[in-house]
This record gives structure tokens, C-alpha cells and sequence, in this order.
């Protein structure tokens, strides 16, 4: 099996497109899979962190275009994985096959559609498939076992676990809850797992991955360094600081496995 | 995977995956209780003595002899505990949700009326209520804001986003997905991921049960013409649900025109919106080229939603309804109006209705019967009239 990795999410143009990629290229060197966020005005299935990067995003006129653009060069220079994250409008807007075909051409793996569940999805899976492009979906604690079975099948690059209800956005501790529920997918799911929601430490990170977590996708806490930092070098700084903290989590959380 | 809950192509379940088992459970608890007879017989039972139905249809002669047209019936919603239709859907959806074992109710709302509504069933029915309103909308609408405090709800104003009416949806459905357990999401109108447009539709087909009826013993015929504002599009659906299979009564929903159709500030979702997806449903929505939604606008808080149910967005594109629109003006002058001639003050949604009678019936045969449905009274919308008079030197 495959050494556990850092999943890490950005919002594109928060808070501009040039920073995005200055900071897509820090945290590359720690990551085995970038999450790249395509804002959306309502960003329903966000917590407040992150909803505040996409309005500052889309404040500043930011277009879905160059969510593509960044990802072009981006792409100059590393090969890192590259899931573009975003909500069903957006896509449906452009029309899933022009969508896939566009995030395709910039260098996109996968899709993350937070609000286009499986049943929902027929015919974007069709469409992802014919073009080879990634999907990822996502399954819940209280996702019943025959649903997460069929998530896990769906899902071409990893399955998304979401660690807790409620919304994405850092918290300080994770429920027994998380942990069964990453013991209940690994048993249950062929394919990759990885948690998401509310990580932020080093700590947290090996934790996860103890139990058997494939990757800890952090968001959160990223946006939490952009929004006070803003486009600068402190904050490429911090990023990169953070980082590190995480993925040294993961080693531990690794070699605890073992 | 089987799809549920389309009308044609628009409806859907498009939801972060947190939500299914809460929608799973409440589309079984729906189902099973839409057919059982005791839950049936308690909500005619809170509806009837409660809410006071049924509300009267009533001849508006004096407004139909001054417009010289179609003879014009008001649907009294405004006569309805709490002073909407609204309350029609909080009774049936909290009697849902006590059924269901919930303590707790939570909803979203832009004017206040729905919000005033599910505080109202919140107090009857003993379960603690959270509403979520924009805070700018808090601030237009102060007086529900109070009415919500006083029935024992706690007021959650929401800062996020443009901080109207979808910035409110957003957050209960954030709040929702964190709380399902012991919480019902009291959806306000027709729309939502399925099977929320189907059950506001269902609780709310009362009032055109009863048009039916009454129009029947009144003027022994079916009415040519249901007219209904539309925002969500509850209360429109609601008149016209009894009626989709009488082809010969036309359907019409007003949407917000605002300053006008061809300004960025109006609420027609409909004849200004593209197909899209929010908040769980495939349906109409303002939104830009690159799908980012777009604000609506209208003087009446209650219309500035910028989507419409999936139902309707159906009804639209199979011909069975037709959708017009009145401006903030034309609501304006129709809210005078209905106040002079019958001593009845509209809510400023119900007003755009009364304004296409004013544009349309003086068209019409004498012979021929329009419904207005009357949606709600005014007193919410006072200090919003009269600041426009104010300024106008009226
Ligand atoms: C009096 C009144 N009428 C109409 C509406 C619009 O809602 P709907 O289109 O769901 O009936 C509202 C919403 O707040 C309202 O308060």
C-alpha cells in the first residue's frame, strides 16, 4: 500500500490569482494530492472560513476561467495530483461535458462536486469516465453501508470522508465517531479513503491516519493562514510551516500502524 | 440509483452527502404520514380551530365595478392566524416534525412572515425554534423580528453572503446538517431538495380545495383565472394544485418585476432566470454566465428569492401556468387601490397579484371569474409604505 498523504485545499483567487499559484507551489512539496477550489456565491456545504475565501475570491471578479489558468501553470512545473473542487452550478452552467473537458485541458485529475450526490450523478460519471477524468465522492458517519459501498466504487481517485456532521472549518479534537468511521470505510472500501473537515494540527493528522486513513485533506486551516496573511511571504511561510507540521503527523500516524 | 422527486426535468436531491440520511428520514415519515388518518385528522383539527379555516373567498365588487371586467374573488389569506398562508405549512410541517420525534425546529426567512409562521407552531407545539434571517432583512423588518422573539424563538441574524433571504437558506441548511438529529428544517416555500416542495405544496393545496368548493356554491362554475405572487411560489401552488387537471382555468404567478425587467433589481426568477441548482433543486435561478447566483430584489422581501420551486419552473415549460410580472410601482398603486375600494390592506407580495388584476381585468368578459389569492395582509409592510410616501410627499 501506498504511503498516506496531504491532501491540500485552496480557493482559487483568494485573494488573487497570482498568490493562488505562489501558494499552490509551496504546499506542493508536501502534498500528494492539491485540492483546487472553484469559488462558488453559495457555498452551502462550507463553513464560515471558507466562505469567506470564496467572497473574497469573487470579489474581486474572479472567473471560473481562471481557475483553469492557475492550474495551466501550475502544471508547468509539477505533476502533483490536482482535484478541482466546486459546487453543481458552476458546471451545469457550462454544461458537464464542456466543464470536464476544460478542467481536462488545464490539467485537472479529478472532480469534487460537494452538492452532486451519487444519485444525482449518472450521467457526470458517464461523461467523467469517457474523458478520463477523476471523480471523488464523498460519505458521512451516518452513511448507511450499501451507499458508502457504491461511493466507494464511484470514486476514482479517493473517497472523501467527511470526519463529522456539521460544516467544514478547523475544530480542536476529533470524536470516537471520526475513528470508527475510518475503521468502518477501511474494512468496507476498495478503494482510497481520505478525511477531511475540521484538521488543523500535526496531531490531528497522525491521528486520523493511525486508524487507517489513506490522506487528511485540510482546508481550513490553509484559508485561515491566507485570510490573515494575505498574498505575502510571511504567509508562503506559514503555509509551508503548517505543511510540514502535517505531513510529519502523518508519518507518525504511519509508522504507528505498523 | 433512481432518481425521486423530479417534475420533468427540474427538482432533484442535490445535497451535500451529510444530508441524505436526514432527507431519507424525512421523505419515509412524509409518505407514511400523508395517508394516515389520525395525522390528518390533527392537522384539520390545528387548521380549523387554530388557524381559522376555512378562510372566506370573497366577491370584491367594489374593485371589479371600478376595473369593468372579470368578476374578481379574493382568496382571505390574509385572514389566517398570523396574517399569511403561511401558517398552513408551519402547522402541518411542526405536526410533521413532532411525529417524527423532533425537539426542535429551524427555519429560514426573508420578510419575517415565515419565520413569525414557524415561531407560532414552535409555541403550540412545544419545540424549540431557531430562525435564521439575514441581517439586513432583520433590520427591514423589525416588528417580525419582534412577533419571533415574544413567541419564545431565538432570532439568528446571518452576516454571510449578501445577508437577504438565500444568505438565511444557506445558513439553516448549514445548521441543519450539523443538528438533524433532534432537528426538523422547516422549509418555507415550494422548494428545497425533494420531498420539500412536494410537502409545502401538499400542506398548502388546502386553499385551492376550498377556492373549488366555494367558488362552486357561490357561482356554481370553476373560475377562469387563478391569479397568486409568486416567491418561492408556495402560496401560488397552493391555489393552484387543485386546478392543474381543470385545463380550462388558467394559471397565472406574478413574479417581483422590482424597479423593472430590464434593471438588475427584480426577483423574476422565471422570465429573467436560466436553469440551475441551489439549495437541492434543478429549477430557475438569477445567476450569471458563470453560474455564481445573483441577488434578487424587490420591495417585497417576501418575493426576493432568486429561484423559484421546481414545480413551477415544470408548469412553466409545459404551458400548464403562465408567469407575469408587476413592478414595485404597479404593487404599490394595486396596494392603494385594494385599501380604498374594499378597506382590505395587502401584504406587498399579494399586491403584485392584485396588480396584474388591475393591468388585466378591465380586459376581460364581466362573465368571465378571476381568484386572486389574497397571500397575506399588510400591517408587516406599514413602515415600508409609508417611508415610500414620505419620500414621494404623499
Ligand atoms: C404574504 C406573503 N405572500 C407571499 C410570499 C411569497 O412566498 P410564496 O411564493 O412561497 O408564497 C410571502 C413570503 O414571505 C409572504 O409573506
Amino acid at each position: 500500500m501506498n504511503k498516506p498523504v496531504l491532501v491540500s485545499f485552496l480557493v482559487s483567487g483568494d485573494p488573487n490569482p497570482d498568490a493562488t499559484l505562489k501558494f499552490m507551489k509551496t504546499l506542493d512539496k508536501y502534498s500528494g494530492v492539491i485540492e483546487l477550489g472553484i469559488p462558488f456565491s453559495d457555498p452551502v456545504a462550507d463553513g464560515p472560513t471558507i466562505q469567506a475565501a470564496d467572497v473574497r475570491s469573487l470579489s474581486n471578479k474572479f472567473k471560473i476561467s481562471k481557475s483553469f489558468d492557475i492550474l495551466k501553470e501550475f502544471r508547468k512545473e509539477s505533476s502533483t495530483p490536482v482535484i478541482l473542487m466546486t459546487y453543481y452550478n458552476p458546471v451545469f452552467k457550462r454544461g458537464i461535458e464542456n466543464f470536464v473537458i476544460q478542467a481536462k485541458e488545464a490539467g485537472a485529475n479529478g472532480l469534487i462536486i460537494v452538492d452532486l450526490p451519487l444519485q444525482e450523478a449518472t450521467e457526470y460519471r458517464e461523461i467523467c469516465k469517457k474523458h478520463e477524468m477523476g471523480t471523488v465522492f464523498l460519505a458521512a458517519p451516518n452513511t448507511p453501508e450499501e451507499r458508502l459501498k457504491i461511493s466507494d466504487e464511484a470514486s476514482t481517485e479517493f473517497l472523501y470522508l467527511i470526519s463529522t456532521f456539521g460544516i467544514t472549518g478547523a475544530r480542536d479534537t476529533f470524536e470516537q465517531m471520526t475513528f470508527d468511521f475510518i475503521k468502518r470505510a477501511r474494512t468496507t472500501c476498495k478503494g482510497k479513503i481520505c478525511v477531511g473537515f475540521g484538521i488543523s494540527k500535526g496531531s490531528h493528522a497522525e491521528s486520523l491516519i493511525e486508524q487507517g486513513a489513506d490522506g487528511v485533506i485540510v482546508g481550513s486551516a490553509f484559508v485561515d493562514i491566507i485570510k490573515n496573511y494575505g498574498d505575502s511571504e510571511e504567509a508562503l511561510v506559514k503555509l509551508e510551516e503548517l505543511a510540514k507540521e502535517l505531513s510529519e503527523g502523518i508519518d507518525k500516524g504511519y509508522g504507528k500502524r505498523k | 440509483m433512481k432518481c425521486e422527486g423530479y417534475f420533468g426535468e427540474y427538482g432533484g436531491q442535490f445535497i451535500p452527502e451529510v444530508l441524505m440520511p436526514a432527507i431519507d428520514e424525512l421523505k419515509e415519515a412524509y409518505f407514511e404520514l400523508k395517508d394516515d388518518e389520525d395525522f390528518q385528522n390533527e392537522l384539520s383539527y390545528y387548521l380549523k380551530n387554530y388557524a381559522g379555516r376555512e378562510t372566506p373567498l370573497y366577491y370584491a365588487e367594489n374593485l371589479t365595478k371600478k376595473l369593468g371586467g372579470a368578476k374578481i374573488y379574493l382568496k382571505r389569506e390574509d385572514l389566517l392566524h398570523g396574517g399569511a398562508h403561511k401558517t398552513n405549512n408551519t402547522i402541518g410541517q411542526a405536526l410533521l416534525a413532532k411525529r417524527m420525534g423532533k425537539t426542535r425546529i429551524i427555519a429560514e426567512t426573508g420578510a419575517g412572515q415565515h419565520g413569525v409562521g414557524t415561531s407560532m407552531a414552535g409555541a403550540l407545539f412545544g419545540l424549540e425554534t431557531e430562525i435564521f434571517m439575514g441581517r439586513l432583512d432583520t433590520e427591514r423588518q423589525q416588528p417580525n423580528v419582534f412577533r419571533m422573539k415574544l413567541l419564545g424563538a431565538k432570532v439568528t441574524p446571518v452576516d454571510t453572503g449578501s445577508k437577504v433571504l438565500k444568505d438565511a437558506v444557506n445558513e439553516a441548511m448549514r445548521n441543519w446538517t450539523a443538528t438533524f438529529e433532534n432537528t426538523h428544517y422547516l422549509m418555507g416555500t415550494v422548494m428545497g431538495p425533494h420531498p420539500f416542495p412536494t410537502i409545502v405544496r401538499d400542506f398548502q393545496s388546502v386553499i385551492g380545495k376550498e377556492v373549488k368548493k366555494q367558488i362552486m356554491e357561490q357561482e356554481g362554475r370553476l373560475p377562469d383565472h387563478l391569479v397568486a405572487c409568486i416567491g418561492g411560489g408556495s402560496n401560488a401552488l397552493g391555489l393552484f394544485h387543485a386546478f392543474i387537471q381543470d385545463k380550462d382555468v388558467r394559471m397565472v404567478g406574478i413574479e417581483a418585476a422590482g424597479k423593472g425587467l430590464n434593471t438588475s433589481l427584480h426577483g423574476a426568477s422565471i422570465s429573467k432566470g436560466k436553469k440551475g441548482v441551489l439549495h437541492g433543486m434543478l429549477s430557475y435561478f438569477l445567476q450569471d454566465e458563470d453560474g455564481q447566483i445573483e441577488e434578487a430584489y424587490s420591495i417585497s422581501a417576501g418575493l426576493d428569492y432568486p429561484g423559484i420551486g421546481p414545480e413551477h419552473a415544470y408548469l412553466h415549460d409545459s404551458g400548464r401556468a403562465e408567469y407575469a410580472s408587476a413592478t414595485d410601482d404597479q404593487a404599490l398603486s394595486a396596494f392603494m387601490e385594494l385599501t380604498r375600494s374594499e378597506g382590505i390592506i395587502p401584504a406587498l407580495e399579494s399586491s403584485h397579484a392584485v396588480a396584474y388584476a388591475i393591468e388585466n381585468a378591465g380586459n376581460m368578459d364581466k362573465d368571465e371569474i378571476m381568484v386572486i389569492n389574497l397571500s397575506g395582509r399588510g400591517d408587516k409592510d406599514l413602515n415600508t409604505v409609508i417611508d415610500i410616501m414620505q419620500k414621494r410627499g404623499m
